[in-house]
């Protein structure tokens, strides 16, 4: 091992773990990240820069890092874009560098560096402009190639994710000095707590900070804290878990990474879940962020942030180098000197922005108050830094490493998400959680702008009392530690003014200059200046960056930076994976699959099925020897109209409906009359929108005077239950009316052709008289069949031929459709699909969906008279609207195809023989077509222009897509039996 | 979000489906002379509030009742949440 791992620290030596960076072989503990690891083997380059290529080390130790991006794993569980600085180190990790070619040590793109005068803010506005033909076919794969920076595989994700709902009293966001302290004061009083932290050990600045918290150091006082939390049993414990985002009425995200720091997950656990937190108070201790000072050449890898270089030499025992500089406009980043002398690291400078600055008396480095870094020095690496001091002196410094403290910024950024905005602290020299905060949430610790340790834990444990108080529960007295309780001292340094390019955002390289540029150019309010530059938009969303640059706008306005404002925070609070956002809705299980009662028969049968909403229906039933599917279609529509079919129709929608009134509230929602059907009849019944437009519709029958059972569309169900349900509660709660959706209750099963009668009366018990004279067209009744089974049998017709349907409660429905295919066998009995379904509806001219598209009228499906002026029924008043009723409207007709070689598809649009094909000739569009085995031709339905006055003209149905031209007579929509004696059979 | 169902007690807001303004619910006579300028001004006129606002919301997915949740809406802030056959029949809905 290089000679860069100190002592102490909080990882695991006993344990070696082995892994890889572009190839090479490293190895690291327990208790590393992939950062500090790397750190430790003497590697500083770890990725290119966004725009310019430029090589880059680590910023930061946390999950705020620009630079540090890589891919993770290989093949199919390559995650581009991990943060180095958050990946848990484990045995055989493999990481790759990211954004170069072709290698991370010379990157030919790193050209762009030398283009960058040319390379400014609002480059590409302004270069990509004309021609206006190049935008896409020439400049954006270009751009396209360009951008980016870790490339995902391509490969499906072979892991699983999941989703969970927790629900508690108070939710701690963040377990540092304060949240520990919240989540003890609460936790000891009984309540239900959940303490979530990014990081994989709780403690937060506690693990990386050498001070003392009465007589324990500040990670041992972390360990008993959370260990004392995870006896408690009210107390949910979420480490590796990110709350993302704050929601509405204490809602809160948390993304909890269950295997990421595994290799793989273990068998039949989800690698990520994403939570859904619904909490009572919820206590923010988010922390603070640090924040570089701008400087030119300030992007070198071994340039990091002071705190950061404490965290690594403290926590995980990583020297960041041999020769380590400061540069620090505050008393914290002394510390970093401090912290680091007392490891053994030579620190040879400490550059310190303060006129007044106090010497810290680090043994051999040199200290200059009022003095400033101006540039860097070194190949893929600090070598050198240059100081100018107080007196104006310029010379050069060796340094491998230099630490940069500009102060630190709360982590405000949940405090936002409800639209909160975040109040400019003079005294801190940063932004602090406003007064509009999400409900429930209060803000402790560093996040609230209180940053000692002593402040973090009183703070903590005060809102945690308060939020009890809130709850009903009296507080412990507080139990807490001796801790540091010192300012910090900050004097504002932004940038140092010079020459040369001062990095801001370093992921999306943003300058000072290109905010000089910014202004220049009159992007001037922060969301403009944001965008303009794309200054905060990178996967960082400007954790470090987004402060310092709204401060130079200001300097350069003229204004404070609280008349300037910060931009909109906004969810998730750090990148998510698209996985866990997906969960388990991947696939086949995107949505729920229901099956009809006959399904495993169908199967068995060998059918082919189809997607109907989120039934599984069978679309037809081929045979052997049969190799076309409309081979299959043809020959079950033919055994329709000669024998006897069948096919289960349960997906249609069946709403029960029962009450002194039922008959009133049938008769209010559909158009047409209702109130005088007999018991023991069904009618066809039309469904309008209150604005007049097609609904749905369906047969209702009248099995008593106070019960009624009425189908709708499979589409519609739901809708047409929730509105008779708004019907029922909203316009008419006087009526005494019930429903209820039977549509899972009942096995349905359409029983059609000549045959159909015969072979019903060999299952229907004795006594049950069915003969055409007793149980006619539209007859329905409640029987028993097959020696005692209950039934509901309607006489109702789809197909146009004589037809039943019949109903048994569903866990029968897979006997019927065995007994009836037996007990037909001499019948020629064939079970039909939907595909065989929809010519026979076609061929008898019936609607559905694809005629009710939500647009047409019962006017337009020559039903017009149908809708009843006689009542006041749901959308009636406003289909007598004239334009709704216009003669030269469209009308339902059917189309035949002169040529029944040609082909006809729903979809095309109708035109005058002779017209071009705009849209200023259309003359309507073919809704439905099929080949009729019946009438042995292309046949549709379709709407059409007039269509009523046309019959016998002949136009055109026209494909564009598929370049189909199709000369078609217009005839009645009923192909078959127009005026019905077959179903009356 | 949550809203407070009268029976149910707090509920995800994923449970239910949103309707609308809650005038919804003073649907005027379709016999009457008027009808079709009184269904005109029903079906197409709205307010569209930025602060309280009566909404329709349908538990779905759950006991099917429609409620009148009163809620802000710039902050989504919900202050009451009835029945809406209770307020359909305060409103002189009858049958």
């Amino acid at each position: 091992m290089s000679g860069y791992r100190l002592q102490g620290g909080q990882i695991d030596r006993t344990r070696t773990l082995p892994f890889r960076f572009d190839g090479r072989s490293h190895s690291g503990h327990p208790g590393d990240t992939l950062a500090s690891a790397l750190l430790a083997n003497g590697v500083r380059l770890m990725g290119r820069s966004f725009k310019y290529h430029r090589p880059r080390g680590v910023l930061t130790a946390g999950s705020e890092e620009p630079n540090a991006l890589v891919t993770l794993r290989s093949g199919a569980r390559a995650e581009p874009n991990t943060r180095a600085t958050v990946a848990e180190l484990f045995d055989g990790l493999e990481a790759t560098s990211q954004n170069r070619w072709p290698s991370l040590a010379f990157d030919a793109m790193g050209v762009n560096d030398w283009l960058a005068p040319f390379l400014s803010a609002g480059f590409y506005y302004k270069t990509f402009m004309w021609p206006a033909a190049f935008w896409e076919r020439v400049y954006e794969p270009i751009i396209r190639r360009a951008a980016g920076l870790g490339a995902l595989s391509g490969q499906d994700d072979p892991d699983d994710y999941d989703k969970g709902f927790l629900h508690c009293d108070l939710l701690v966001i963040g377990a540092g000095p304060a949240g520990l302290s919240a989540a003890l004061t609460a936790g000891r009083a009984g309540a239900r707590v959940i303490l979530a932290d990014e990081d994989f050990r709780m403690g937060g600045r506690l693990n990386a900070e050498s001070f003392a918290l009465g007589e324990m150091r500040g990670a041992e006082w972390a360990a008993q804290a959370v260990a004392e939390l995870a006896s408690l049993d009210n107390v949910r414990l979420m480490p590796r878990t990110t709350v993302i985002g704050a929601f509405d009425h204490g809602v809160y995200g948390a993304v909890e990474r269950v295997a990421d720091h595994l290799p793989i997950p273990p068998e039949g656990k989800p690698r990520q879940i994403l939570w859904r937190i619904t909490t009572a108070r919820t206590l923010l201790c988010a922390g603070a962020t640090e924040r570089p000072v701008a400087f030119a050449d300030n992007d070198r890898p071994g340039i990091m942030l002071a705190g950061a270089m404490r965290a690594y030499a403290n926590r995980w025992a990583v020297a960041p180098g041999k020769r380590v500089a400061l540069f620090v406009n505050n008393d914290d980043g002394l510390r970093t000197a401090q912290d680091l002398a007392a490891q053994g690291v030579r620190v040879s400078a400490i550059i310190d922005s303060r006129p007044y600055a106090p010497d810290p008396g680090i043994p051999g480095a040199r200290h200059l108050p009022g003095a400033l870094v101006i540039g860097s020095a070194g190949r893929l690496g600090l070598d050198t830094i240059t100081v100018r001091t107080a007196q104006g002196r310029e010379f050069r410094i060796d340094a491998d490493a230099l630490g940069v403290s500009g102060g630190w910024n709360p982590n405000v950024h949940l405090t936002c998400h409800q639209r909160g905005r975040p109040v400019w602290d003079d005294a801190l020299a940063a932004f602090v959680p406003g007064a509009d905060l999400p409900g429930g949430m209060a803000v402790a610790g560093a996040a609230a702008g209180v940053f000692s340790t002593h402040g973090a834990l009183q703070s903590g444990h005060a809102a945690a009392a308060r939020a009890l108080e809130d709850l009903g529960r009296s507080a412990p007295a507080p139990t807490l530690p001796q801790a540091e309780d010192t300012p910090i001292d900050l004097r504002p340094l932004w940038h140092v003014p010079g020459k040369g390019r001062a990095w801001l955002d370093f992921q999306n390289d943003v300058t000072v200059k290109d905010i000089k540029l910014a202004h220049q150019e009159n992007f001037r309010s922060v969301e403009h200046m944001k965008r303009y530059t794309t200054l905060g938009m990178a996967t960082d969303q400007g954790k470090t960056s987004n402060l310092p640059a709204l401060a130079i706008m200001a300097e350069l306005t003229g204004k404070t930076i609280a008349e300037t404002g910060t931009t909109i925070f906004r969810p998730p609070y750090t990148p998510v994976s698209l996985g866990v956002l997906a969960g388990r809705a991947r696939g086949k299980d995107f949505k729920p699959t229901r099956l009809t009662p006959t399904h495993h028969w169908a199967k068995a049968r060998g059918a082919v099925f189809v997607e109907a909403g989120l039934w599984l229906r069978a679309q037809y039933f081929p045979r052997p020897g049969e190799t076309h599917w409309r081979e299959t279609v043809d020959r079950e529509v033919l055994a329709v109209r000669a024998a006897v079919g069948l096919c289960d129709v349960t997906t249609l929608g069946k709403i029960d409906i029962q009450g002194r009134d039922a008959a009133e509230f049938v008769n209010r929602v559909y158009a047409n009359g209702f109130a005088k059907l007999a018991v023991g009849r069904v009618r066809y019944g039309l469904m309008l929108r209150e604005d007049g437009f097609l609904m749905d519709d369906g047969t209702t029958a009248r099995l008593a005077e106070d019960h009624f059972v009425m189908t709708t569309t499979t589409a519609n169900a739901g809708p047409v239950y929730r509105h008779l349900e708004f019907a029922r509660q909203c316009l008419w709660p006087g009526l005494d009316v019930q429903l209820i959706s039977t549509t899972d209750a009942w096995a349905q099963i359409a029983v059609a052709g000549p045959r159909s009668r015969t072979l019903l009366q060999r299952v229907v018990d004795p006594g049950h008289d069915i003969s055409n004279a007793a149980f006619p067209f539209m007859a329905c009744a409640e029987i028993t069949i097959c020696g005692g089974l209950r039934a509901r049998l309607f006489r109702i017709s789809f197909s146009g031929e004589l037809a039943y349907e019949i109903a048994v409660p569903a866990r029968y429905g897979h006997a019927l459709m065995e007994r009836l295919m037996e007990k037909g066998a001499d019948l020629g009995v064939t079970p039909y699909g939907t595909e065989a379904l929809g010519v026979l509806r076609i061929e008898k001219g019936h609607a559905t969906a694809n005629e009710l598209n939500g647009q047409t009228t019962a006017r337009d499906l020559g039903m017009g008279r149908m809708v009843s002026d006689k009542k006041d029924s749901i959308g009636a008043v406003l289909s007598r609207r004239e334009g709704m009723n216009r003669e030269d409207g469209l009308h339902l007709v059917g189309l035949r195809a002169l040529n029944t070689g040609s082909r006809l598809a729903a979809g095309s649009h109708l035109l005058e023989r002779g017209a071009d094909a705009v849209a200023a000739n259309d003359l309507g569009w073919v809704t439905s077509a099929c080949w009729s085995p019946h009438l042995e031709a292309p046949i549709a339905l379709a709407f059409l222009k007039s269509g009523a006055a046309r019959m016998g003209e002949t136009v055109r149905a026209v494909n564009l897509l598929s370049g189909q031209d199709t000369a078609v007579e217009i005839v009645s929509p009923h192909f078959i039996d127009p005026e019905g004696e077959r179903l009356r059979a | 979000m949550i809203i407070n169902h009268p029976l149910l007690g707090p509920r995800d807001a994923q449970e239910f489906t949103y309707l609308g303004d809650a005038t919804l619910i003073d649907r005027p006579d379709g016999m009457a002379d008027a009808a079709p300028e009184a269904f005109h001004d029903y079906l197409h006129l709205r307010d569209n509030p930025a602060g309280t606002h009566r909404e329709l919301w349908y538990h779905e997915g759950g006991d099917r009742s429609w409620l009148v949740v009163t809620r802000d809406t710039r902050t989504h802030e919900i202050t009451r949440v009835d029945l809406a056959r209770d307020v359909a029949l305060q409103r002189g809905r009858g049958a």
